[in-house]
Order: C-alpha cells, then sequence, then structure tokens
C-alpha cells in the first residue's frame, strides 16, 4: 500500500507545483508533479523550447576526504580518476555479484570532494552501501539529500534561458560551475536526462522558488516526471526500477562502456567473463499499440521481456526497451510484444530511437 | 472542456455512460474518467459483432503513461465503433460525451438501464469518492 499524502515528502517547490496547477502523485515516497499541462505538450516543449523539472526527490551523497577518490574508485564502475576537476561521470553501483544497486552521475567539486546524485528509491540503499564500503579508509561520506533542491532546466531554448539568470558563463556539458542563478547561489552541471541540452541545478532549498519563478519568468515551461520518462526513453536512457536492478547486470544493460573492469571495482570481478544470454535493446511497434513494462516479447531467438513502454510523443508510435535474446539484438530484427493479450508487432532499433535536433 | 455530466445520461460507476434511445444505446466515458487518465493518445476499439457483458471491460484506452480499462455499462452487441478515434484519440478528451462516444450497442436486455446512476447519484458517487 502507497504511504498517505500526509507521510510523503515534499520539495521545496511544493507550492508552485500546486499554484501551476500540477497533477501530484507519490513517487518514491515524495510527493511529485507528474503532469502540468499534459505530458504530450510538456515533452514537445523540452524538445523544441525549454521546460524545468524538479527533481529534488533525487539524492545526493558527499564524499570528501584524503581517501575519496580511492573510496569511490572501489565502489563505481567507472574510472573515477578520469573525472576531471569540475568534471562529471556516469557510473554504476555493483554488488559482488554485478547486480547494478544503482546507476549514479558523479561530480568532481575538488581534488578530495566529490557529490554523487542517487535516485529517490535507491538514496538509503546506496548511503548505507557507500558507508559500508567506506570502512577503514580515510574518506567521510556525507549524507547531502536535505542540502540540495535540484532542477533540470532541458531544451534547445535552455542554456539562452540560464544565461539571461546566470553571473557568469554556463559550463559545458559533463562540467560543474558555481554560479549565482537569479541572485542564489547553485551548482550548475552541464548534465541531463532528455538527450537535449541544457543544465541541472543544485540549488540551497531555500532559494528554489527564486530560480523556479525566475525560470518561468523567461519563458522556461515546467515539466512533470511523466514528460521526463517519455524524453528520456526516446533517447534510450536506462530507468533504474525498469531498465537496470539487482537482478540485471550492467553487461546485459549494455552499460560496459562505463564499467571499467581494470580499477577493481566492487562487482568487477562477477562482470569479468560475463557472457549475457540476454541485451537490453530500444525497440519501436511497426503497427498500432503502445508497450508497457512487463509485456512478454517473442523473437525468433526466445523470449524476453518490456522494461520500459509508452508512446513517443516525437515519433508518434510505441517505444520501449526490451531484454531480449543476444541473437536478437540486431537493429532491424522483427520482434513482437504481447499487450494485454494482443501481439503487436516490432522491430529492435539502434540507440538512440529519436536524436535531438540541437 | 470544464467539468460536467449531461442529465439525459445514465451512469456507471466504473465512470462510463450510455445514451439510451429503445434498444440502442452510445457508451462513452464520462469528464472524471479522461480527466484522471490525461490525454487519450490510443483507443483500441472492439469488434464490430462482439459481444458486451455488463459491467466487464470491453475497451482500452491509454494515455502517454497509463491504461484504463472500459467497463460495458450495459450488455448488448457491438453495432458500430468510433472511427474516428483511431486518428483522433483525443476526441475523448476534448467532447466526451460527444465526438469522444467509443461504441454503438444494440441492447440485449433493456432491463439493466434500471440500474444504472442518474446524473444526482453519479455525482453523489464522485463526492464520496
Amino acid at each position: 500500500m502507497p504511504p498517505a499524502a500526509d507521510t510523503l515528502r515534499r520539495t521545496p517547490l511544493h507550492d508552485r507545483h500546486r499554484d501551476a496547477g500540477a497533477r501530484l502523485v507519490p513517487y518514491a515516497g515524495w510527493e511529485m508533479p507528474v503532469q502540468y499541462e499534459g505530458i504530450r505538450p510538456e515533452h514537445v516543449a523540452v524538445r523544441t523550447r525549454a521546460g524545468v523539472f524538479d527533481v529534488s526527490h533525487m539524492g545526493e551523497i558527499e564524499t570528501r576526504g584524503p581517501g575519496a577518490e580511492r573510496f569511490l574508485q572501489r565502489v563505481l564502475s567507472n574510472d573515477v580518476t578520469k573525472i576531471a576537476e569540475r568534471g562529471a561521470q556516469y557510473s554504476v553501483l555493483c554488488r559482488e555479484d554485478g547486480g547494478v544497486l544503482d546507476d549514479l552521475f558523479t561530480y568532481r567539486l575538488g581534488p578530495d570532494r566529490f557529490l554523487t546524485v542517487t535516485n529517490a528509491s535507491n538514496h538509503d540503499k546506496d548511503l548505507a552501501w557507500f558507508r559500508r564500503q567506506a570502512e577503514g579508509l580515510d574518506v567521510e561520506v556525507v549524507d547531502a539529500h536535505a542540502d540540495w533542491a535540484m532542477l533540470a532546466v532541458q531544451g534547445p531554448g535552455a542554456r539562452a534561458a540560464l544565461e539571461h539568470e546566470a553571473s557568469g558563463e554556463l559550463p559545458p556539458r559533463m562540467r560543474t560551475a558555481d554560479l549565482s542563478v537569479a541572485g542564489v547561489d547553485c551548482l550548475v552541471c552541464g548534465t541531463g536526462y532528455t538527450g537535449e541540452d541544457g543544465a541541472e541545478l543544485m540549488i540551497p532549498p531555500d532559494g528554489a522558488e527564486t530560480v523556479w519563478d525566475a525560470l518561468l519568468g523567461r519563458g522556461v515551461e515546467p515539466v512533470g516526471l511523466g514528460a521526463r520518462d517519455t524524453l528520456r526513453l526516446e533517447v534510450c536512457f536506462h530507468l533504474y526500477g525498469n531498465d537496470l536492478s539487482e537482478e540485471r547486470n550492467p553487461v546485459e544493460a549494455g552499460l560496459s562502456w562505463c564499467c571499467k573492469l581494470d580499477t577493481g571495482f566492487v562487482g568487477s570481478e562477477a562482470l569479468r567473463g560475463v557472457e549475457p544470454e540476454q541485451a537490453l535493446v530500444p525497440f519501436a511497434f511497426t503497427g498500432p499499440g503502445i508497450p508497457r513494462p512487463g509485456n512478454p516479447v517473442a523473437t525468433e531467438h526466445g523470449s524476453g521481456v518490456v522494461t520500459s513502454g509508452s508512446l513517443s510523443p516525437c515519433l508518434e508510435t510505441g517505444i520501449g526497451m526490451a531484454y531480449v535474446p543476444v541473437a536478437a539484438n540486431e537493429p532491424g530484427s522483427p520482434i513482437e510484444v504481447d499487450v494485454r493479450g494482443k501481439v503487436r508487432a516490432a522491430e529492435v532499433r539502434d540507440k538512440p530511437l529519436y536524436r535531438a535536433k540541437g | 472542456m470544464a467539468e460536467s455530466y449531461p442529465e439525459d445520461l445514465k451512469y456507471h460507476p466504473e465512470h462510463d455512460w450510455a445514451r439510451v434511445e429503445g434498444d440502442e444505446a452510445v457508451f462513452g466515458i464520462t469528464w472524471y474518467a479522461q480527466d484522471a487518465l490525461g490525454e487519450v493518445v490510443f483507443f483500441d476499439p472492439p469488434t464490430v459483432g462482439s459481444q458486451l457483458t455488463k459491467d466487464e471491460v470491453y475497451a482500452e484506452v491509454e494515455s502517454v503513461k497509463a491504461v484504463s480499462d472500459v467497463f460495458a455499462p450495459l450488455s448488448g452487441e457491438i453495432l458500430e465503433v468510433n472511427e474516428a478515434l483511431a486518428e483522433g484519440p483525443e476526441k475523448i478528451n476534448h467532447d466526451p460525451y460527444g465526438d469522444g462516444w467509443l461504441v454503438k450497442v444494440r441492447l440485449s436486455d433493456p432491463a439493466e438501464v434500471d440500474v444504472l446512476l442518474d446524473v444526482t447519484a453519479y455525482r453523489d458517487l464522485l463526492q464520496s469518492g
């Protein structure tokens, strides 16, 4: 049973969402805006103009101290030594057996200081894992979730809107900068989850409304978590809980590129020599219907399962991601998706399903 | 469109309506149902000639993120489906009692109409919900 509304956590922008006519729903223990005007118009706003998402439910873990880099190199799958100061990096957090605990962005704020963004539903689990792995190392692991509100500003017009409000030059992609935005000191990160240009802002919670109001004043449109999901699916970004889980390893999820086995991270031994039977592939329907998570998949080489599915507002067809037998993972391969008893025709596609025009 | 519940319709507690004329009826979903679902992007119509049973699911409407079952308010045989929804499923949002109708049915037991809700009872149900 979902928790009652009064036990759900609220972001500092809760009143703003209510004022903007948001439909608020429980999500990972938070009361979050799933949509304002509607998923499709909000999706189109981000693809063609600029949108702002309140993603303050996402967690942050700060890691600092002389052993911080060594520690993160041990827990994160990617090569943490390659993150430049003010740089950003994507990685997964693995169990010893290679199962995925979370997927994360880590920012290097200083030589011995890092900020890692967690998925809301995994934050407590990640924090406990970090602390356990940090035992005996000269590193401090700090729960920074309450220190930050987080806004994602995305779309071809996102940078221009932000530039009007920022005290200095915005960071390029995969870099960060300390800037004042609308007079509020923020950590501005050149990252996002939509395939569009833009930035993510880490904001002190008491400044979140000021930044939000300033962005809306620049014509940036509020966008809910519904469109966040359709936007990320069109560009084939993984969603933890759908496409990633503790029962799946990063190799079958197509994330080998961010798993540097030679760094010796937790899980790397298990992943060495893994020859997965399945692979996560994007697909699109060639006829009517909309795939949904859990739909069974049939291929010439055996069965699979849909992990993410939706209507694509840009492609105007059903799209999704599915685990299928490795032999069926070639783009163009026909597959069939059983949508509540109706067999729908689809084909495996290349990533991304939609390429941003920017 | 603004929230409305026409007085000439009969309502089913699963948020479906029926416009009954003799032994035929047109079915659709109510303003409340389309609002809860959000923008409808896909309607998968049943086959003309198929049999519907009162209180059972006969179709689905889908928004970008969700699937909603559509329940038959009355029993009967499908005479016609709203073909215009294939190209314009958003008609269900814009005009749920007009252009957004779903199916036309020949009723097999017109007496079933008596147990459906009138507009007052349906509004009471929404308020108690």
